[in-house]
Protein backbone atom coordinates (compact mmCIF):
# COMPACT_ATOMS: atom_id res chain seq x y z
CA UNK A 1 0.00 0.00 0.00
CA UNK A 2 3.02 2.22 -0.48
CA UNK A 3 3.11 5.03 -2.95
CA UNK A 4 5.59 4.57 -5.73
CA UNK A 5 6.71 8.12 -6.40
CA UNK A 6 7.95 7.44 -9.92
CA UNK A 7 4.59 5.87 -10.74
CA UNK A 8 2.82 8.81 -9.15
CA UNK A 9 4.76 11.34 -11.22
CA UNK A 10 4.39 9.20 -14.33
CA UNK A 11 0.65 8.90 -13.74
CA UNK A 12 0.37 12.66 -13.35
CA UNK A 13 2.16 13.07 -16.67
CA UNK A 14 0.08 10.29 -18.19
CA UNK A 15 -3.09 11.97 -17.01
CA UNK A 16 -2.06 15.34 -18.42
CA UNK A 17 -1.10 13.65 -21.69
CA UNK A 18 -4.37 11.75 -21.82
CA UNK A 19 -6.24 14.96 -21.07
CA UNK A 20 -4.52 16.69 -23.97
CA UNK A 21 -5.01 13.76 -26.33
CA UNK A 22 -8.67 13.40 -25.47
CA UNK A 23 -9.16 17.10 -25.83
CA UNK A 24 -7.51 16.86 -29.25
CA UNK A 25 -9.30 13.73 -30.46
CA UNK A 26 -12.51 13.59 -28.50
CA UNK A 27 -13.93 16.71 -26.86
CA UNK A 28 -13.02 19.28 -29.46
CA UNK A 29 -14.23 17.35 -32.53
CA UNK A 30 -17.36 16.13 -30.77
CA UNK A 31 -18.26 19.56 -29.41
CA UNK A 32 -17.45 21.14 -32.76
CA UNK A 33 -19.65 18.61 -34.51
CA UNK A 34 -22.46 19.23 -32.03
CA UNK A 35 -22.09 22.98 -32.42
CA UNK A 36 -22.07 22.67 -36.17
CA UNK A 37 -25.14 20.48 -36.08
CA UNK A 38 -26.86 22.91 -33.76
CA UNK A 39 -25.96 25.74 -36.10
CA UNK A 40 -27.25 23.73 -39.03
CA UNK A 41 -30.46 22.94 -37.22
CA UNK A 42 -30.78 26.57 -36.18
CA UNK A 43 -30.24 27.66 -39.78
CA UNK A 44 -32.65 25.04 -41.00
CA UNK A 45 -35.18 26.22 -38.45
CA UNK A 46 -34.62 29.81 -39.53
CA UNK A 47 -34.95 28.73 -43.14
CA UNK A 48 -38.06 26.80 -42.26
CA UNK A 49 -39.44 29.82 -40.41
CA UNK A 50 -38.69 32.13 -43.30
CA UNK A 51 -40.08 29.56 -45.73
CA UNK A 52 -43.12 29.22 -43.54
CA UNK A 53 -43.51 32.98 -43.53
CA UNK A 54 -43.10 33.05 -47.28
CA UNK A 55 -45.52 30.17 -47.61
CA UNK A 56 -48.00 31.96 -45.37
CA UNK A 57 -47.54 35.11 -47.40
CA UNK A 58 -47.93 33.16 -50.62
CA UNK A 59 -50.97 31.45 -49.21
CA UNK A 60 -52.46 34.78 -48.21
CA UNK A 61 -51.76 36.14 -51.66
CA UNK A 62 -53.23 33.02 -53.17
CA UNK A 63 -56.30 33.32 -50.96
CA UNK A 64 -56.70 36.96 -51.89
CA UNK A 65 -56.29 36.14 -55.55
CA UNK A 66 -58.70 33.28 -55.16
CA UNK A 67 -61.23 35.54 -53.53
CA UNK A 68 -60.85 38.14 -56.25
CA UNK A 69 -61.09 35.39 -58.87
CA UNK A 70 -64.22 34.07 -57.22
CA UNK A 71 -65.67 37.55 -57.10
CA UNK A 72 -64.74 38.16 -60.72
CA UNK A 73 -66.09 34.78 -61.65
CA UNK A 74 -69.36 35.49 -59.89
CA UNK A 75 -69.63 38.88 -61.58
CA UNK A 76 -68.82 37.40 -64.99
CA UNK A 77 -71.25 34.59 -64.33
CA UNK A 78 -73.97 37.04 -63.37
CA UNK A 79 -73.20 39.16 -66.39
CA UNK A 80 -73.19 36.10 -68.64
CA UNK A 81 -76.47 34.92 -67.15
CA UNK A 82 -78.12 38.31 -67.64
CA UNK A 83 -76.71 38.55 -71.16
CA UNK A 84 -77.86 35.05 -71.90
CA UNK A 85 -81.29 35.93 -70.53
CA UNK A 86 -81.49 39.02 -72.72
CA UNK A 87 -80.19 37.08 -75.70
CA UNK A 88 -82.62 34.28 -74.97
CA UNK A 89 -85.50 36.76 -74.78
CA UNK A 90 -84.33 38.30 -78.04
CA UNK A 91 -84.08 34.91 -79.71
CA UNK A 92 -87.45 33.90 -78.34
CA UNK A 93 -88.96 37.11 -79.63
CA UNK A 94 -87.36 36.60 -83.03
CA UNK A 95 -88.48 33.00 -83.10
CA UNK A 96 -91.95 34.05 -82.01
CA UNK A 97 -92.08 36.69 -84.74
CA UNK A 98 -90.78 34.26 -87.31
CA UNK A 99 -93.25 31.68 -86.11
CA UNK A 100 -96.05 34.23 -86.34
CA UNK A 101 -94.98 35.23 -89.83
CA UNK A 102 -94.74 31.60 -90.81
CA UNK A 103 -98.07 30.89 -89.19
CA UNK A 104 -99.63 33.80 -90.98
CA UNK A 105 -98.10 32.62 -94.23
CA UNK A 106 -99.30 29.12 -93.60
CA UNK A 107 -102.73 30.31 -92.61
CA UNK A 108 -102.87 32.54 -95.65
CA UNK A 109 -101.69 29.72 -97.86
CA UNK A 110 -104.11 27.38 -96.19
CA UNK A 111 -106.93 29.90 -96.52
CA UNK A 112 -106.07 30.53 -100.12
CA UNK A 113 -105.81 26.87 -100.78
CA UNK A 114 -109.06 26.28 -98.97
CA UNK A 115 -110.70 29.17 -100.82
CA UNK A 116 -109.41 27.87 -104.08
CA UNK A 117 -110.64 24.41 -103.25
CA UNK A 118 -113.97 25.77 -102.09
CA UNK A 119 -114.24 27.88 -105.21
CA UNK A 120 -113.45 24.92 -107.32
CA UNK A 121 -115.97 22.83 -105.45
CA UNK A 122 -118.60 25.59 -105.59
CA UNK A 123 -117.89 26.16 -109.25
CA UNK A 124 -118.06 22.49 -109.88
CA UNK A 125 -121.26 22.16 -107.86
CA UNK A 126 -122.71 25.19 -109.60
CA UNK A 127 -121.64 23.82 -112.95
CA UNK A 128 -123.06 20.46 -112.10
CA UNK A 129 -126.32 22.03 -110.90
CA UNK A 130 -126.51 24.15 -114.00
CA UNK A 131 -125.74 21.23 -116.22
CA UNK A 132 -128.39 19.18 -114.48
CA UNK A 133 -130.83 22.10 -114.68
CA UNK A 134 -129.94 22.74 -118.29
CA UNK A 135 -130.35 19.12 -119.13
CA UNK A 136 -133.59 18.90 -117.25
CA UNK A 137 -135.02 22.03 -118.85
CA UNK A 138 -133.77 20.98 -122.25
CA UNK A 139 -135.45 17.64 -121.76
CA UNK A 140 -138.61 19.38 -120.61
CA UNK A 141 -138.71 22.02 -123.37
CA UNK A 142 -141.61 21.61 -125.73
CA UNK A 143 -143.71 23.62 -128.28
CA UNK A 144 -146.01 24.93 -125.67
CA UNK A 145 -143.10 26.09 -123.56
CA UNK A 146 -141.49 27.81 -126.56
CA UNK A 147 -144.74 29.54 -127.32
CA UNK A 148 -145.09 30.58 -123.74
CA UNK A 149 -141.54 31.90 -123.80
CA UNK A 150 -142.26 33.95 -126.88
CA UNK A 151 -145.46 35.21 -125.29
CA UNK A 152 -143.54 36.32 -122.20
CA UNK A 153 -141.00 38.13 -124.36
CA UNK A 154 -143.70 39.85 -126.34
CA UNK A 155 -145.47 40.95 -123.16
CA UNK A 156 -142.13 42.23 -121.85
CA UNK A 157 -141.66 44.11 -125.11
CA UNK A 158 -145.09 45.59 -124.93
CA UNK A 159 -144.74 46.65 -121.36
CA UNK A 160 -141.32 48.23 -121.95
CA UNK A 161 -141.11 51.64 -120.26
CA UNK A 162 -140.46 54.79 -122.16
CA UNK A 163 -136.90 55.14 -121.10
CA UNK A 164 -136.01 51.67 -122.35
CA UNK A 165 -137.94 52.24 -125.50
CA UNK A 166 -135.84 55.39 -126.17
CA UNK A 167 -132.64 53.49 -125.40
CA UNK A 168 -133.72 50.69 -127.71
CA UNK A 169 -134.50 53.14 -130.49
CA UNK A 170 -131.23 55.04 -130.06
CA UNK A 171 -129.27 51.82 -130.10
CA UNK A 172 -130.93 50.84 -133.32
CA UNK A 173 -130.26 54.23 -134.86
CA UNK A 174 -126.54 54.26 -133.88
CA UNK A 175 -125.84 50.87 -135.38
CA UNK A 176 -126.89 50.27 -138.89
CA UNK A 177 -126.90 46.53 -138.30
CA UNK A 178 -130.03 44.43 -138.25
CA UNK A 179 -131.74 43.50 -134.98
CA UNK A 180 -130.47 40.03 -133.95
CA UNK A 181 -133.04 37.67 -132.53
CA UNK A 182 -131.36 34.70 -130.82
CA UNK A 183 -133.39 31.75 -129.68
CA UNK A 184 -132.76 28.29 -128.38
CA UNK A 185 -135.31 26.84 -130.71
CA UNK A 186 -136.20 27.53 -134.30
CA UNK A 187 -138.87 30.20 -134.61
CA UNK A 188 -141.70 29.64 -137.00
CA UNK A 189 -142.56 32.28 -139.60
CA UNK A 190 -145.56 33.41 -137.55
CA UNK A 191 -143.50 33.71 -134.48
CA UNK A 192 -140.85 35.70 -136.40
CA UNK A 193 -143.60 37.93 -137.78
CA UNK A 194 -145.08 38.45 -134.31
CA UNK A 195 -141.68 39.52 -132.99
CA UNK A 196 -141.11 41.87 -135.98
CA UNK A 197 -144.57 43.35 -135.52
CA UNK A 198 -144.11 43.99 -131.78
CA UNK A 199 -140.60 45.46 -132.19
CA UNK A 200 -141.69 47.67 -135.03
CA UNK A 201 -144.60 48.83 -132.90
CA UNK A 202 -142.28 49.72 -130.04
CA UNK A 203 -139.76 51.46 -132.28
CA UNK A 204 -142.20 52.88 -134.75
CA UNK A 205 -139.96 51.85 -137.61
CA UNK A 206 -139.42 49.05 -140.08
CA UNK A 207 -136.18 47.33 -139.05
CA UNK A 208 -134.31 44.42 -140.57
CA UNK A 209 -134.01 41.23 -138.54
CA UNK A 210 -131.56 38.34 -138.27
CA UNK A 211 -132.77 35.19 -136.59
CA UNK A 212 -130.05 32.97 -134.95
CA UNK A 213 -130.42 29.68 -133.07
CA UNK A 214 -128.34 29.29 -129.83
CA UNK A 215 -128.84 26.10 -127.89
CA UNK A 216 -127.18 27.36 -124.72
CA UNK A 217 -129.99 29.92 -124.18
CA UNK A 218 -132.11 27.07 -122.88
CA UNK A 219 -135.54 27.78 -124.14
CA UNK A 220 -134.85 31.51 -124.25
CA UNK A 221 -135.15 34.34 -126.74
CA UNK A 222 -132.97 37.46 -127.01
CA UNK A 223 -133.39 40.64 -128.99
CA UNK A 224 -130.04 42.34 -129.42
CA UNK A 225 -129.09 45.56 -131.08
CA UNK A 226 -125.91 47.57 -130.64
CA UNK A 227 -125.57 47.19 -126.86
CA UNK A 228 -129.24 46.98 -125.98
CA UNK A 229 -130.60 43.62 -125.06
CA UNK A 230 -134.06 42.45 -124.29
CA UNK A 231 -134.37 38.82 -123.44
CA UNK A 232 -135.99 36.13 -121.48
CA UNK A 233 -134.37 32.78 -120.90
CA UNK A 234 -133.80 30.27 -118.20
CA UNK A 235 -130.09 30.70 -118.96
CA UNK A 236 -130.27 34.25 -117.58
CA UNK A 237 -131.80 33.04 -114.39
CA UNK A 238 -129.15 30.35 -114.05
CA UNK A 239 -126.40 32.80 -114.82
CA UNK A 240 -127.64 35.24 -112.18
CA UNK A 241 -128.00 32.31 -109.79
CA UNK A 242 -124.41 31.25 -110.47
CA UNK A 243 -123.24 34.80 -109.93
CA UNK A 244 -125.08 34.95 -106.65
CA UNK A 245 -123.71 31.58 -105.62
CA UNK A 246 -120.15 32.63 -106.43
CA UNK A 247 -120.50 35.96 -104.68
CA UNK A 248 -122.10 34.35 -101.64
CA UNK A 249 -119.32 31.72 -101.28
CA UNK A 250 -116.58 34.24 -101.63
CA UNK A 251 -118.12 36.35 -98.93
CA UNK A 252 -118.57 33.29 -96.72
CA UNK A 253 -114.90 32.23 -97.17
CA UNK A 254 -113.61 35.73 -96.41
CA UNK A 255 -115.69 35.82 -93.26
CA UNK A 256 -114.33 32.44 -92.19
CA UNK A 257 -110.70 33.44 -92.84
CA UNK A 258 -111.20 36.57 -90.79
CA UNK B 1 -0.87 -11.66 -2.38
CA UNK B 2 -0.19 -8.44 -4.26
CA UNK B 3 -2.37 -5.59 -3.10
CA UNK B 4 -1.36 -3.14 -5.81
CA UNK B 5 -0.32 -3.50 -9.45
CA UNK B 6 2.65 -1.29 -8.55
CA UNK B 7 4.22 -4.36 -7.08
CA UNK B 8 4.31 -6.12 -10.45
CA UNK B 9 7.47 -4.65 -11.91
CA UNK B 10 8.49 -5.29 -15.51
CA UNK B 11 11.60 -3.20 -15.68
CA UNK B 12 13.53 -1.15 -13.16
CA UNK B 13 16.49 1.13 -13.40
CA UNK B 14 17.10 2.99 -10.22
CA UNK B 15 14.25 5.36 -9.60
CA UNK B 16 12.60 4.54 -12.90
CA UNK B 17 10.26 1.63 -12.53
CA UNK B 18 8.01 0.27 -15.27
CA UNK B 19 5.32 -1.60 -13.38
CA UNK B 20 1.89 -3.05 -14.24
CA UNK B 21 0.14 0.19 -13.24
CA UNK B 22 2.00 2.19 -15.84
CA UNK B 23 1.74 -0.42 -18.57
CA UNK B 24 -1.99 -0.83 -17.98
CA UNK B 25 -2.44 2.93 -17.95
CA UNK B 26 -0.62 3.25 -21.27
CA UNK B 27 -2.71 0.51 -22.80
CA UNK B 28 -5.88 2.16 -21.55
CA UNK B 29 -4.68 5.52 -22.81
CA UNK B 30 -3.86 4.03 -26.21
CA UNK B 31 -7.25 2.35 -26.47
CA UNK B 32 -9.11 5.49 -25.42
CA UNK B 33 -7.18 7.77 -27.75
CA UNK B 34 -7.35 5.33 -30.68
CA UNK B 35 -11.07 4.79 -30.18
CA UNK B 36 -11.62 8.54 -30.00
CA UNK B 37 -9.48 9.08 -33.07
CA UNK B 38 -11.22 6.36 -35.07
CA UNK B 39 -14.66 7.61 -34.19
CA UNK B 40 -14.01 11.32 -34.52
CA UNK B 41 -12.08 11.24 -37.79
CA UNK B 42 -15.34 10.73 -39.69
CA UNK B 43 -17.74 12.85 -37.75
CA UNK B 44 -20.98 13.76 -39.39
CA UNK B 45 -22.74 17.00 -38.72
CA UNK B 46 -26.09 16.15 -40.23
CA UNK B 47 -28.91 14.41 -38.43
CA UNK B 48 -27.86 10.88 -39.38
CA UNK B 49 -24.81 9.81 -37.34
CA UNK B 50 -23.01 6.56 -36.58
CA UNK B 51 -23.66 4.58 -33.39
CA UNK B 52 -20.19 5.23 -32.05
CA UNK B 53 -20.47 8.92 -32.69
CA UNK B 54 -23.83 8.88 -30.97
CA UNK B 55 -22.30 7.12 -27.92
CA UNK B 56 -19.43 9.58 -27.73
CA UNK B 57 -21.76 12.55 -28.19
CA UNK B 58 -23.99 11.24 -25.43
CA UNK B 59 -20.95 10.79 -23.17
CA UNK B 60 -19.52 14.22 -23.85
CA UNK B 61 -22.82 16.09 -23.65
CA UNK B 62 -23.77 14.11 -20.54
CA UNK B 63 -20.54 15.07 -18.79
CA UNK B 64 -20.94 18.64 -19.94
CA UNK B 65 -24.45 18.70 -18.56
CA UNK B 66 -23.31 17.27 -15.23
CA UNK B 67 -20.61 19.93 -14.90
CA UNK B 68 -23.21 22.60 -15.62
CA UNK B 69 -25.61 21.15 -13.08
CA UNK B 70 -22.95 21.29 -10.38
CA UNK B 71 -22.60 25.01 -10.97
CA UNK B 72 -19.83 25.59 -13.45
CA UNK B 73 -21.40 27.77 -16.05
CA UNK B 74 -18.59 27.75 -18.57
CA UNK B 75 -18.57 23.96 -18.53
CA UNK B 76 -16.61 23.40 -21.73
CA UNK B 77 -13.54 24.97 -20.14
CA UNK B 78 -13.52 22.25 -17.44
CA UNK B 79 -14.72 19.42 -19.62
CA UNK B 80 -11.31 18.15 -20.70
CA UNK B 81 -10.09 17.88 -17.08
CA UNK B 82 -13.20 16.53 -15.39
CA UNK B 83 -14.22 14.48 -18.42
CA UNK B 84 -10.80 12.85 -18.66
CA UNK B 85 -10.91 12.02 -14.96
CA UNK B 86 -14.29 10.34 -15.36
CA UNK B 87 -13.48 8.53 -18.61
CA UNK B 88 -10.10 7.27 -17.39
CA UNK B 89 -11.35 6.07 -14.00
CA UNK B 90 -14.56 4.58 -15.41
CA UNK B 91 -12.76 2.83 -18.28
CA UNK B 92 -10.03 1.56 -15.96
CA UNK B 93 -12.65 0.22 -13.55
CA UNK B 94 -14.89 -1.27 -16.24
CA UNK B 95 -12.04 -3.30 -17.67
CA UNK B 96 -12.14 -5.58 -14.63
CA UNK B 97 -14.37 -7.82 -16.72
CA UNK B 98 -11.23 -8.97 -18.51
CA UNK B 99 -9.69 -11.90 -16.61
CA UNK B 100 -6.29 -11.19 -15.09
CA UNK B 101 -6.78 -7.45 -15.47
CA UNK B 102 -5.75 -5.28 -12.57
CA UNK B 103 -7.10 -1.73 -12.71
CA UNK B 104 -4.50 1.05 -12.31
CA UNK B 105 -7.02 2.75 -10.00
CA UNK B 106 -6.34 0.01 -7.45
CA UNK B 107 -2.86 1.52 -7.13
CA UNK B 108 -2.55 4.23 -4.52
CA UNK B 109 0.07 5.91 -6.70
CA UNK B 110 -2.50 6.37 -9.50
CA UNK B 111 -5.31 7.57 -7.25
CA UNK B 112 -2.89 9.87 -5.42
CA UNK B 113 -1.66 11.18 -8.77
CA UNK B 114 -5.24 11.87 -9.83
CA UNK B 115 -6.00 13.48 -6.46
CA UNK B 116 -2.89 15.63 -6.80
CA UNK B 117 -4.09 16.64 -10.23
CA UNK B 118 -7.39 17.75 -8.69
CA UNK B 119 -5.49 19.41 -5.83
CA UNK B 120 -3.43 21.38 -8.33
CA UNK B 121 -6.20 22.03 -10.82
CA UNK B 122 -8.56 23.51 -8.23
CA UNK B 123 -6.41 26.57 -7.38
CA UNK B 124 -5.37 26.89 -11.02
CA UNK B 125 -8.97 27.08 -12.22
CA UNK B 126 -9.86 29.28 -9.24
CA UNK B 127 -7.05 31.73 -10.00
CA UNK B 128 -7.88 31.66 -13.70
CA UNK B 129 -11.49 32.53 -12.97
CA UNK B 130 -11.25 34.88 -9.95
CA UNK B 131 -7.62 36.00 -9.87
CA UNK B 132 -5.06 35.23 -7.13
CA UNK B 133 -6.70 37.43 -4.54
CA UNK B 134 -10.14 36.25 -5.37
CA UNK B 135 -9.06 32.66 -5.01
CA UNK B 136 -7.12 33.25 -1.78
CA UNK B 137 -10.18 35.04 -0.44
CA UNK B 138 -12.05 31.74 -0.53
CA UNK B 139 -9.77 30.47 2.25
CA UNK B 140 -10.99 33.18 4.66
CA UNK B 141 -14.63 32.59 3.89
CA UNK B 142 -16.93 33.03 5.68
CA UNK B 143 -14.46 34.44 8.34
CA UNK B 144 -10.71 34.69 8.80
CA UNK B 145 -10.88 32.10 11.57
CA UNK B 146 -11.84 29.49 9.00
CA UNK B 147 -8.42 29.78 7.21
CA UNK B 148 -6.71 26.81 8.97
CA UNK B 149 -9.81 24.69 8.61
CA UNK B 150 -10.05 25.55 4.94
CA UNK B 151 -6.39 24.60 4.44
CA UNK B 152 -6.86 21.34 6.35
CA UNK B 153 -10.01 20.70 4.34
CA UNK B 154 -8.10 21.28 1.11
CA UNK B 155 -5.45 18.73 2.02
CA UNK B 156 -7.73 16.22 3.66
CA UNK B 157 -10.22 16.15 0.82
CA UNK B 158 -7.39 15.46 -1.63
CA UNK B 159 -6.25 12.63 0.59
CA UNK B 160 -9.82 11.42 0.90
CA UNK B 161 -10.21 11.45 -2.88
CA UNK B 162 -7.12 9.33 -3.33
CA UNK B 163 -7.86 6.89 -0.55
CA UNK B 164 -11.57 6.53 -1.36
CA UNK B 165 -10.96 5.52 -4.94
CA UNK B 166 -8.00 3.35 -4.08
CA UNK B 167 -9.84 1.64 -1.19
CA UNK B 168 -12.96 0.90 -3.16
CA UNK B 169 -11.27 -0.47 -6.24
CA UNK B 170 -8.51 -2.29 -4.39
CA UNK B 171 -11.00 -3.88 -1.99
CA UNK B 172 -13.18 -4.91 -4.89
CA UNK B 173 -10.27 -6.64 -6.59
CA UNK B 174 -9.13 -8.17 -3.33
CA UNK B 175 -12.59 -9.59 -2.58
CA UNK B 176 -12.77 -11.14 -6.04
CA UNK B 177 -9.32 -12.69 -5.52
CA UNK B 178 -10.31 -14.06 -2.12
CA UNK B 179 -13.61 -15.36 -3.42
CA UNK B 180 -11.88 -17.04 -6.35
CA UNK B 181 -9.92 -19.14 -3.90
CA UNK B 182 -12.98 -19.90 -1.74
CA UNK B 183 -15.84 -20.20 -4.20
CA UNK B 184 -14.40 -19.96 -7.69
CA UNK B 185 -17.58 -20.72 -9.65
CA UNK B 186 -20.33 -18.29 -8.82
CA UNK B 187 -19.45 -15.55 -6.36
CA UNK B 188 -16.54 -13.98 -8.28
CA UNK B 189 -18.94 -13.24 -11.16
CA UNK B 190 -21.36 -11.52 -8.82
CA UNK B 191 -18.55 -9.60 -7.20
CA UNK B 192 -17.23 -8.54 -10.61
CA UNK B 193 -20.69 -7.23 -11.53
CA UNK B 194 -20.75 -5.40 -8.23
CA UNK B 195 -17.24 -4.17 -8.97
CA UNK B 196 -18.48 -2.73 -12.29
CA UNK B 197 -21.17 -0.79 -10.48
CA UNK B 198 -18.73 0.32 -7.81
CA UNK B 199 -16.22 1.32 -10.45
CA UNK B 200 -18.72 3.52 -12.30
CA UNK B 201 -19.98 5.02 -9.05
CA UNK B 202 -16.45 5.76 -7.91
CA UNK B 203 -15.60 7.36 -11.23
CA UNK B 204 -18.70 9.48 -10.92
CA UNK B 205 -17.95 10.39 -7.29
CA UNK B 206 -14.32 11.26 -8.05
CA UNK B 207 -15.16 13.49 -10.99
CA UNK B 208 -18.20 15.09 -9.37
CA UNK B 209 -16.17 15.90 -6.24
CA UNK B 210 -13.46 17.40 -8.41
CA UNK B 211 -16.15 19.49 -10.11
CA UNK B 212 -17.52 20.60 -6.75
CA UNK B 213 -14.08 21.62 -5.56
CA UNK B 214 -13.42 23.58 -8.73
CA UNK B 215 -16.86 25.14 -8.49
CA UNK B 216 -16.11 26.19 -4.91
CA UNK B 217 -12.82 27.69 -6.04
CA UNK B 218 -14.47 29.68 -8.83
CA UNK B 219 -17.32 30.74 -6.57
CA UNK B 220 -15.80 34.18 -6.02
CA UNK B 221 -15.83 34.91 -9.73
CA UNK B 222 -19.47 33.82 -9.96
CA UNK B 223 -20.35 36.14 -7.10
CA UNK B 224 -18.58 39.01 -8.84
CA UNK B 225 -20.49 38.28 -12.02
CA UNK B 226 -23.79 38.26 -10.16
CA UNK B 227 -22.91 41.56 -8.49
CA UNK B 228 -21.95 43.08 -11.84
CA UNK B 229 -25.22 41.94 -13.32
CA UNK B 230 -27.12 43.43 -10.41
CA UNK B 231 -25.25 46.70 -10.80
CA UNK B 232 -26.06 46.74 -14.48
CA UNK B 233 -29.68 45.99 -13.83
CA UNK B 234 -30.12 48.65 -11.10
CA UNK B 235 -30.18 51.74 -13.36
CA UNK B 236 -32.78 50.07 -15.49
CA UNK B 237 -34.95 49.44 -12.43
CA UNK B 238 -34.47 53.02 -11.29
CA UNK B 239 -35.43 54.28 -14.69
CA UNK B 240 -38.50 52.10 -14.64
CA UNK B 241 -39.37 53.37 -11.15
CA UNK B 242 -38.96 56.94 -12.35
CA UNK B 243 -41.15 56.24 -15.29
CA UNK B 244 -43.80 54.76 -13.00
CA UNK B 245 -43.54 57.81 -10.70
CA UNK B 246 -43.93 60.09 -13.68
Amino acid sequence: MNIDWFTLIAQIINFILLMWLLKRFLYKPILAAIDKRETNIKNQLLDATSQKKEATKAQDEFNQKNESFDKQKAELMQKAVSEAKVESEKLKETARNEANVLKEKLEKAFTEDQASKNNNIAKRIGDEVLNITRKTLTDLSSASLEEQTLKVLLIKLDTLNEEDKIKFAEALKEGSKPIVVQSAFELSTDQQAAIQKSVNAVLNTEATYEFVIRQELINGIEILTNGFKLSWSIYDYLESFQNEVDTGKKVEIETKSK
Amino acid sequence: MELSPDETIFWQNGFITINLTLVTTWVLMFVLVMASFLVTRKLRTDLKISRWQCILEMLVTGMNQQIKEVGLKNSEKFLSFIGTLFIFIAFANLCIIFPGYEPPTSSLSTTAALAICVFLATPLFGIAESGVLGYLKTYIEPTFIMLPFNIISEVSRTLALAVRLFGNIMSGGLIVSILLSIAPLFFPVLMTVLGLITGIIQAYIFSILATVYIAAATEESDRKNVKKKKMNKQPEILTEAKLVAK
